[in-house]
This record gives C-alpha cells, structure tokens and sequence, in this order.
C-alpha cells in the first residue's frame, strides 16, 4: 500500500464533468415513438381484430420483448460506456434467471399430471 | 358521532389484551420520551442535519444498526413470549389467535427487519473503508434505501396496536393470506412493509455492486479484494436477481386481496401453490443473501485473529461466487411434500446437497487458516470459533432435511424449526456479532468491554444449545411447528421446558450487550490508533472514528492485505505522518432531505392501501413522485471539503504534518 496523490481519480461524485454523452434527443424521439408503436399495436390487436386467443398472446408477447430490446438500446444505453460491459453481463445473467424461473415452475407445478 | 367514531376506533386499534395495552402504554411513554429529550435539549435541528439527512455512508451504517437492535430486541420478545407460552403443557398465556400473530411476527422480523438491516449496516459501515472509497456510489440512493426500510419496518410493526398483526407465518402463505382465511388488514400491513423495504434492498443490492465495480482503490484488482468485500459482492448479485421476485409475488397476492383476484386462491382457477413456488424462488435466496456477509466477517477476523493470511483465498472467492449462482437451484426443498413426484424432488435434492460443499470448502479454509496462526482469544474471534462448531451441526441437519423421502418425515416439524435456527443463529447473528464486536472500534472510536462481552458470549451460547438440542428431538417426537399449546399426553412437556430456560438464558445474554454497550461508551478502552486489532485490510489505516470524507489521501494497493504489508514495510513502527502538501480539497456528496420525505411519502402511501383508503393511498403517492420530481431538478448535489478543514482535521488526529 502506497499513497495516491491525485484524490480525485475514481473518486467522482461530479457525475456531470465526466459522464459521456447520455444520448441526443432525436434517440430518445425516436425510441418513444417505437415503444408507442409497440403498445399500440397490442391493443388493436386486441381491441379491432377477431384474431384467435393464441395469436393475441403470441403477438403481445412478440412486441412487448422488441419493446425491451427497443429501450435497452434507445434508454438504457446498453452500447455505451467503456471499461467491462457489467450491464451486458448484469442482463445475461438475468436472462439467465428469467428462464430458469419460468421453466423451473412449470415443470414443477405440472405436478398435477405426476400426482393422478 | 361519537357511536360512530367509537365503532371506528374499536376496529381500527386493536382491543381487548392486557398484553396489548401494555405495549400501547410502553410505546407512548417512550414516544414523549423522546419528543420530551429533543426539544428540552433543542436537537431538533442537530437530528435533521446530522442524521435525517446525512448521505454519509458511516452515519447510515450506524442507525441500521441502532434499527436493526430495535427489531432484534422486538423479535427477541416475540420469541420469549412463544417459548413461555410453549414451557408446559395445556399453557393458556397467549391465546390461538394471538399466539398466531406472535409467530408470524418473530419471522417476518426477525429476517426482513432485523437480518437484513443489520447485514447492510455492515455493509455501509465497513466496504467503502475496506476498498479505499470516500462513501459509496449512490450516496443519495443510499440514504432512499435507509429511510424505505425504516418506514417499511414501522408500517409493519404499528399492525401490533393499529389494525392488527398479520398471522399467516412469516411467508403469508394462500389461501391462509387470502381474503377468505384473513380478512382483516394484517395481510396488507405484510405486504405493504415488505414492499416498501424491499425497494431500499434491492437498492442497496444495486448501489454495493456498483461500488465494489467501480470505486476500489487504484491497484485493488478483483483477486485483490477482501474477502467481506467479495462477500458483499456475492450477496448483491443475490439480491438483486432474488428481490424482484418477492416484489413481483407480493404485488400478485395484493392484486388478489385488493381487487379480487384469484390468482392464488381455492377457487375461481386460483393456485395457492404457485405462491409458494415463487416466494421460495426469493425465499432460498435469501438466506444466502444473509449469511454470504457473515462467512465474509468470519474470513476477516479469522485471518486477523490468526495473525495469517486467510487459507485458499482463490476457492474462497470460488466458493461464494458459485453459492451465489447455486442458490437459485434449491427452491423445491422447502416444498419436497407438495408431492411433485420423484424427478423434481431428486434434482432438487442433489441441487441441495450440491450446495453444501462449497460451504463445506470455506470450513475448512477457516481451519486451516488458523491451522500453527497465532490464535487471539478477543471477543470477534470467540464468536467466530463459537460458530464453526454450529454451523457445522446446523448443515448436516440440513442435509438430513435435503433427502427428499427423508423430508416427509421432518417437514414443518421442530426438527426443521431447530435446524434453521442453528444456522441462522449460529451463523448470520454469531456472523454479524463478530464483525459488530470487531469493526466497532472503528466506527465508534471505542472497543465493547471485554468481560461483559464474555458474559454475553457464554449465555448466549450456552443458552442457544439448551434452547435448540431439545427441538431436534421434539421434532423426532411429533411436535410440528405453529402449534400453540399441546397436552399432558404427548410427553412434550420436559425437553419444552429445557427449551424455553435456553431461550431466557439467550435473552440474558442480550440485555449483557445492551448493559456492555451503554457501559463501554462511557468506560469502553478509546482506540487512539486506528488500528486496534493489529488488522490487515485498509479500513484499518485510518483513524478510529475516520473522518467524513475516510481518506485523506487515497491509497494505491498493490497486494492483497495491503495495510499488513505496509505495516510489515515499515516493521510495525508508527507510520509517518502525511506532508500537508500532498492534501487537495476533497469531493463529497451533500445532504438531501428528500429521501426521508420521499419514503414518509412511501409510508403514508402504504397505510392508505393497508386501510383500502385511496384517497390516502394516492396523496403518498403523489407525494412520491413529487419527491422524485424535485430531486431531478436538483443540480446543487455535490461540493469540495476546503483544504483548511482536511489539512486541521489530519493534523488534530496526528496524520498530517
């Protein structure tokens, strides 16, 4: 152990001096009008087709996952940042997890099925 | 009017036990108490300034601490009251309902109100020092989870004279919770406290991450971090993957009491056992989460107290990133007699027994630590080898508890009820003592004095054995867990009795560390040197207290144990005091108000939905956007502490010339 004579490095709570760009408006507009596509789409769906119970969930689940990659990229700034992706490794492991609670619970609650 | 507002209050507070009333008058005393002290001494500005509205990382450790020994002492008499009830047969102190509501209580306390809490003052008081940081990253967040988690904690603990306890167990499960088997608001009061606290954990859980990525001390590579740090680490993965899903079960029980769902209850295609199935998904989790930072306390005082490097850092790291992962995998075990069949139930139990060996490792690495080290006998290092023996016993139970067909034989029994208790005491109260007892000096200035602590150290030990051997065998004689009163007949009597003397001589030992605390902070040895332990970590450099902003200078780490190296550098000689030219103005975070409104917003906000009051319910929320609103416009979150005040405060504790 040594000491450090330059206190400021690493040490910032001046988030504004350092940070790099948070994204311009024309990302943002744009990501905005994609999530409201997405929602809308869903709800005509739903509300001015006759389209048959699978396709409804099949369609909301499509757009609601294009929608969660929409604003990854356009609001959560998923590409920028330098350094170790930490967020994109935070996200696999979610995803990770993700499936292994919906698996797991079917599988353990078709007990049902094993029971009768 | 004066019918209807009695109806109300009847309803509204709860009635009719002299048990209650008691606590009733208990807590409006200590209430005018407290009123009476703050403005007879004016420290009505002081407590906001100093403490409401402090963003240090330190100041926050230190009242989750004082919280958490609030709720350890609240979930302390939850316990005495069952075991009195529980002492002899045919007992009638506490009656069914009531007794219900005690259980429920003791559980939901004791984990989300007084583990966690206490786990994250550790947290706050120890990792921005041990990895050379000025506070943490999110110092504003910091402080949003503190004040989330003190009003959730009061929400659910005013259910005990407003409204009524919730009585469901400690995980409220359907269709007991629903509205059909509980239709008063305890539920609400549950669901509300947790959610409102378990936003400030998964907050917590964010902000640690964040820190140990980012803000170590130049040259502090991961694989030479500390090893609490890696532990705080680990747990934070947990939490921030497991809390979620207690959000997201919590909401779904709350849509079936609130707006008639049947998501979860008997009928209208409801599935009471999906909710078990989720809240286990958090509920398993959560107990690593818990005890990840005591294994982590345990390695550090281990090696300081050994006088040694700790054993097999690399599998220790190893071993808690893989019970990190694993943790997610055993959920089933605790519902192995749902029944649902042989596939599920075996992987589960492999994934259960799987888990046990990484833990197993990190045993071993103690031992070997302290394996020809120079053996310290001081009051961290009795806690630490009080537990290894327990914790031991406390895992082969479990793995007992992991043979699936063995499971229907001790499931909800008090066979299970002594196993969680013997590594829950055993390892995360033993755990978090210890690093209480040993990062105290260091946050307070003073060491806890030695032979009450060792009062303390033996009434509670002997009394946790007395307390929880009889209960492997009650369990072996039938005795299940939640019963309020048995009779003559079963032959429970004898080794209940043994059990409820175990639990007072635990009680003893408590009122022994409030007795040692209040004695110390008056006659408690002063530590003058920063470093009373003879440690080997950088939180260790510093001064004891260490001053707001912890490092004068920020230190640059070469090694793992850097501030065992230096000292070994220098031959344990004092260290040379810093030349004032190397001292620079000092960037800190200021203090804000808005996270204690914002989670009174939050409280008032819950209480409404608690009552079905929306027009409460959305003035706290609005509140609550209001809160966020403001802070967003806030640019003014930042300032320098001016040279002058860092080179007059290094130099008045003798580390500047």
């Amino acid at each position: 152990m040594s000491q450090h004579s330059a206190g400021a490095a690493g040490h910032g709570h001046g988030h504004h001096e350092e940070h790099e760009d948070h994204g311009s408006l024309k990302a943002y507009v744009i990501g905005f009008i994609i999530s409201i596509v997405l929602t809308v789409i869903p709800l005509l769906v739903v509300f001015q087709t006759s389209m048959n119970k699978t396709g409804v969930i099949i369609t909301i689940i499509t757009m609601a996952v294009i929608q969660l990659i929409v604003q990854l990229f356009f609001f959560m700034h998923i590409r920028e940042g330098e350094g170790p992706k930490y967020n994109v490794m935070a996200l696999i492991v979610g995803l990770f997890i993700v499936v292994v609670i919906v698996a797991g619970s079917v599988w353990i609650m078709s007990f049902n099925s094993v029971v009768q | 009017m004066y019918a209807s507002i009695k109806s109300f209050a009847s309803s509204f507070f709860v009635t009719g036990d002299p048990l209650i009333y008691g606590a009733d008058v208990s807590i409006a005393l200590t209430s005018i108490a407290i009123l009476f002290v703050l403005f007879y001494f004016k420290k009505w500005g002081w407590l906001w300034r100093e403490w409401l509205t402090t963003v240090d990382h330190k100041k926050i450790g230190i009242m989750y601490l004082i919280a958490s020994l609030l709720m350890l002492f609240r979930g302390g008499v939850d316990a005495l009251l069952m075991r009195t009830q529980l002492a002899l047969p045919n007992v009638h102190f506490l009656q069914a309902d009531h007794y219900n509501e005690v259980f429920t209580t003791h559980g939901t306390i004791m984990i989300l109100f007084m583990a966690m809490p206490m786990m994250f003052g550790l947290f706050n008081m120890v990792v921005p020092l041990q990895i050379g940081a000025r506070d943490v990253a999110y110092p504003f967040l910091n402080s949003v989870s503190f004040w989330l988690f003190l009003f959730g904690a009061m929400l659910f603990n005013i259910s005990f004279v407003i409204g009524g306890s919730p009585d469901a167990g400690w995980l409220s499960y359907p269709p007991l919770s629903e509205l059909s088997g509980s239709s008063g608001v305890g539920e609400n009061f549950y669901i509300w406290g947790i959610q409102i606290s378990g936003i400030g954990s998964l907050a917590t859980g964010i902000n640690f991450i964040v820190t140990i990525l980012k803000m170590r001390a130049p040259g502090m590579k991961f694989m030479k971090m500390p090893m609490f740090t890696w532990s705080v680490f680990s747990s934070s993965i947990i939490i921030i993957f497991a809390f979620p899903i207690l959000t997201v079960t919590l909401a779904l029980l709350f849509i079936d009491r609130y707006m008639g769902g049947h998501l979860f209850t008997m009928d209208g295609g409801g599935f009471p056992m999906m909710y078990i199935n989720l809240i286990w998904m958090w509920g398993h989790p959560e107990v690593y989460i818990v005890v990840l930072p005591a294994f982590g306390i345990f390695s550090e005082i281990v090696a300081t107290f050994s006088r040694k490097r700790i054993f097999g850092y690399k599998s220790m790291v190893f071993a808690l990133m893989s019970i990190s992962i694993l943790s997610f995998f055993t959920w089933v075990h605790h519902f192995f007699t749902m029944g649902s069949g042989a596939d599920v139930n075996v992987a589960f139990a492999i994934a259960t027994m799987a888990i046990g060996i990484p833990t197993g490792a990190k045993v071993f690495n103690w031992l070997f630590t302290m394996f020809r080290g120079r053996i310290r006998l001081e009051q961290p290092m009795m806690w630490t080898l009080a537990f290894i023996p327990c914790f031991v016993v406390g895992g082969a139970t479990g793995v007992m508890l992991a043979v699936a067909p063995a499971d229907y034989q001790y499931h909800n029994s008090y066979f299970l009820i002594a196993h969680f208790h013997q590594v829950l005491i055993g390892g995360v109260v033993f755990g978090y003592l210890a690093g209480i007892y040993y990062w105290w000096p260091k946050l307070f200035g003073f060491k806890l004095n030695e032979r009450l602590g060792k009062y303390a150290f033996w009434l509670w030990n002997i009394g946790f054995y007395v307390c929880f051997m009889p209960q492997y065998a009650l369990g072996f004689m039938g005795m299940t867990r939640r019963v309020y009163t048995y009779g003559w007949d079963m032959g429970w009597g004898p080794l209940n009795l043994v059990s409820t003397i175990g639990a007072f001589l635990m009680g003893i030992g408590f009122v022994f560390q409030v007795w040692q605390i209040l004695y110390s902070v008056k006659y408690g040895e002063r530590d003058k040197t920063g470093d009373p332990w003879n440690a080997r970590t950088l939180e260790w450099s510093i001064p004891s207290p260490p001053p707001m902003y912890n490092f004068a200078v920020v230190p640059v780490v070469d090694e793992r144990d850097p501030f065992w190296e230096e000292k070994e550098r220098r031959n344990f000689a004092p260290a040379e005091p810093v030349p004032v030219a190397k001292l620079e103005p000092i960037h800190m975070p200021r203090n804000s108000g808005i996270p204690f409104i914002f989670a009174a917003c939050w409280f008032v906000a819950g209480f409404g939905f608690v009552f079905g009051w929306n027009w409460m319910a959305f003035t706290g929320l609005a509140g609550v956007g209001i809160s966020l609103l403001v802070r967003s416009f806030t640019y003014d979150t930042d300032y320098y502490v001016p040279l002058e005040e860092v080179i007059e405060t290094e130099k008045a504790a003798g580390r500047a010339v």
